[in-house]
């Protein structure tokens, strides 16, 4: 099961540490982990993607809240949310399966970033199902990917 | 009033009423130590940074205020770990200031570097590296706010030498106002109320007593509970002191090595009532089979320490004394008759005792005289292993603050530098460090702490020439392969070593001289070593096999 939470901290030297460090020394599982300002330069947020039961979380955020840089824990579940991620993702084309290619690129929400003779680059914000789907569609018809980056999820409170 | 770092800090330690320092000095903290030289601040040099931060604990623990620890960077920092690894797992308050290199050479490999913030993150409540000196007032208040609230904790602060040379005005902060940092110190009465009704209604309640009772000062609250409801008291091994072991409703210590009653009526128990306990894998042995049948009330400052372990019915964050007299104001006892009978029963039934018929010394009888001598008005630190055990069965602790010991962490060569923290604090008061032959060789250079700052510390070494509990260990589940715990050519000869130090070395090899050599002991106004020649394969009992459930243990049975 996964969990999305998301963790305001002061904005201060080590805070990153602290908190990957607080995951690893208690063997909890991060997925993935994004972080950025806030609207309040002096404030950062941490959306942090765990893999667990409700015991773990419970833990997660638990443990969270004791890091005296922490401000506020909270978890999104049964709370109306958006959550997104963005993936880039450049896969190698030939002349033959190109046309292909941009067919299933055309059918999902992502865009084409730049084009060559042998790859085609592609920009996708979507949540992690419309990520997957995509890549599936990809792969369903053999398309190598040679490069893929995704930022991790985002998510917020509606 | 513009001051350098070095004089901001030992002026804000000051303001904070520091009663000691426990330090060693280096290149980078030399600005610091000159400012030391004419302050009127205690300092006491130890021999060895890992006794200072032991040290610092065991003034921590016996006073309760905040221990203050100082060493250099580099090496000094990182002999500093263990002690403030062991004074995190206790939840002992600490302040540990260390030198650091230069701002801008931080990241350098510069000599004698260590990036100590990043090596202490997982074990301080919290650690600061300071980055200006105008910062180092405000850093310095926060730390010993962080330190000694909620639930304590060892604080770092990494102070690099130009900011120890740097001015700055020197304003002490009065208040700290920290957004991110906001303990919870009152119970919800909603929760306190339902917690009455479960006592109310329970036939076999235990309370389980941990360190939390001591640290939030709740010995009076707890024995009012007790005594109100008539309920038996269980404590951990950080908990003793804080129910008096001499009243008939002491059930003594739970868990690997508790008491037999203890650990039965535990099992039978229908409520358990934890305070300030954290179900610790050597109180709970087996979880599954823990408190079976019980409903749980856990009262606790940290909320991560709720429900971590076992499932609890119903959880009250706060603290210890302040969701006690709010308890003790609403709740009626229950019927406790027939339980207290039983318990009693189970206490004839299983007492704690040990074979006491041979000629050679038992460690358990030399621990029963200490008692015999003190009565219980001594401050009792610990090493690691077959001492602490002893330590921790055969005295009777009837006052917190005088049993230190390290609990979580187990660290050896923790009793001697705690037990010099404890003497400086209470330069009058009867300290003992029972310990064993293994332990005190981690730390026994500090014998020249002691003897110079003319600390009568009484040392009982319970020598058995052996690492008596891996020996254990081994006996029991490694077919008696005694891999490298027995010490075959000997140890060192402890009279002369205290002897050298200037020390007073005393060995004792017959019972009856036991209880005289502890008697001169006390009188004796310089450290001494008692070095008592006991048992060699005498063994901890009762005992909980690691991972069984706590009521099948073996040995030492009726």
């Amino acid at each position: 099961m996964k969990h999305t939470i998301s963790v305001l901290v002061e904005n201060k030297f080590g805070v990153l540490a602290r908190v990957a460090g607080l995951f690893s020394a208690r063997g909890f599982n991060i997925s993935s982990l994004a972080v950025g300002e806030t609207e309040d330069p002096s404030v950062s947020r941490m959306t942090i993607v765990v893999k667990g039961d409700d015991k773990i979380l419970e833990q997660v955020k638990k443990q969270l809240n004791k890091l005296i840089d922490v401000i506020y824990v909270k978890d999104y579940i049964r709370k109306e949310h958006i959550d997104k991620e963005l993936i880039l993702l450049k896969i190698e084309v030939d002349k033959k399966n190109k046309t292909k290619a941009l067919n299933i690129i055309k059918k999902s929400p992502a865009s084409i970033v730049k084009t060559t003779a042998d790859t085609i680059t592609i920009e996708m914000t979507g949540t992690q199902d419309d990520i997957e789907k995509l890549l599936a569609a990809l792969e369903g018809k053999n398309f190598r990917i040679k490069e893929m980056v995704r930022t991790g999820r985002i998510a917020m409170e509606l | 009033m513009k001051l350098k770092g070095a004089n901001i800090l030992v002026e804000s330690l000051i303001k904070e009423k520091v009663g000691a320092v426990f330090g060693y000095p280096g290149g980078v903290v030399l600005p610091i130590f000159d400012v030391l030289y004419d302050a009127p601040l205690k300092f006491i040099l130890t021999r060895h940074e890992q006794a200072a931060a032991h040290a610092a604990d065991g003034y921590a623990r016996a006073t309760g205020e905040v221990g203050v620890c100082l060493a250099t960077s580099g090496p000094g920092a990182t002999n500093l770990v263990t002690g403030i690894a062991t004074a995190y797992m206790d939840s002992v308050p600490m302040v540990a200031i260390t030198g650091q290199v230069k701002t801008n050479l931080i990241g350098s490999d510069a000599f004698q570097e260590a990036d100590i913030t990043g090596i202490t993150r997982p074990i301080t409540k919290h650690n600061y590296l300071v980055k200006d000196v105008n910062e180092l007032a405000g850093i310095i208040k926060e730390a010993f706010y962080v330190a000694r609230s909620g639930r304590p904790g060892p604080v770092l602060i990494d102070l690099p030498v130009d900011i120890t040379l740097g001015e700055a005005e020197f304003d002490y902060p009065k208040k700290v106002n920290m957004r991110s940092y906001k303990p919870t110190f009152s119970g919800h009465p909603g929760q306190i109320k339902k917690a009455a009704k479960a006592i109310k209604d329970s036939h076999k309640p235990v309370i389980y007593a941990g360190g939390g009772i001591i640290i939030s000062g709740a010995e009076e609250e707890l024995f009012k509970l007790a005594k109100k409801a008539l309920i038996p008291v269980t404590t951990t091994l950080l908990g003793m002191g804080g129910f008096p072991e001499t009243d008939p409703i002491s059930l003594k210590m739970l868990g690997m090595h508790g008491t037999a009653y203890a650990n039965h009526a535990v099992t039978e128990s229908d409520l358990i009532i934890a305070i300030g306990a954290r179900f610790d894998d050597r109180v709970t042995g087996k979880l599954d089979e823990f408190a079976p049948n019980a409903k749980i009330i856990h009262i606790d400052i940290d909320p991560s320490s709720v429900s971590k372990n076992v499932h609890v019915h119903i959880p009250i964050v706060g603290d210890a004394r302040d969701v006690l007299q709010k308890l003790n104001n609403i709740i009626k006892a229950p019927d406790t008759s027939k339980w207290l009978e039983r318990i009693a029963h189970l206490k004839k039934q299983y007492p704690l005792k040990y074979d006491d018929t041979g000629d050679i010394i038992k460690p358990q009888y030399v621990v029963e005289q200490i008692y015999e001598a003190t009565k219980g008005d001594a401050i009792i630190t610990t090493e690691v292993g077959q001492n602490q055990m002893w330590a921790a069965q055969f005295y009777k602790y009837t006052l917190p603050r005088t049993f230190l010991s390290s609990g979580g962490l187990g660290t050896m060569g923790y009793g001697f530098p705690a037990a010099i923290g404890a003497q400086v604090a209470y330069p009058n008061k009867t300290v003992f460090d029972i310990a064993g032959d293994g332990s005190i060789q981690m730390n026994i250079q500090e014998l020249a702490t002691a003897v110079i700052n003319k600390l009568p510390v009484n040392i009982a070494i319970l020598n058995n020439c052996c690492l008596g509990m891996v020996r254990q260990w081994q006996e029991l589940f490694y077919k008696k392969r005694y891999s490298h715990t027995c010490f075959v050519s000997g140890c060192p000869d402890f009279v002369k070593l205290a002897e050298a130090y200037g020390a007073v070395g005393i060995r004792v090899t017959k019972k009856e001289d036991v209880a005289p050599a502890i008697k001169k002991a006390i009188e004796t106004k310089n450290t001494v070593i008692l070095d008592f020649i006991v048992e060699n394969e005498e063994n901890v009992f009762p005992m909980v096999p690691a991972g069984e459930a706590i009521n099948r243990m073996i040995g030492g049975m009726a």
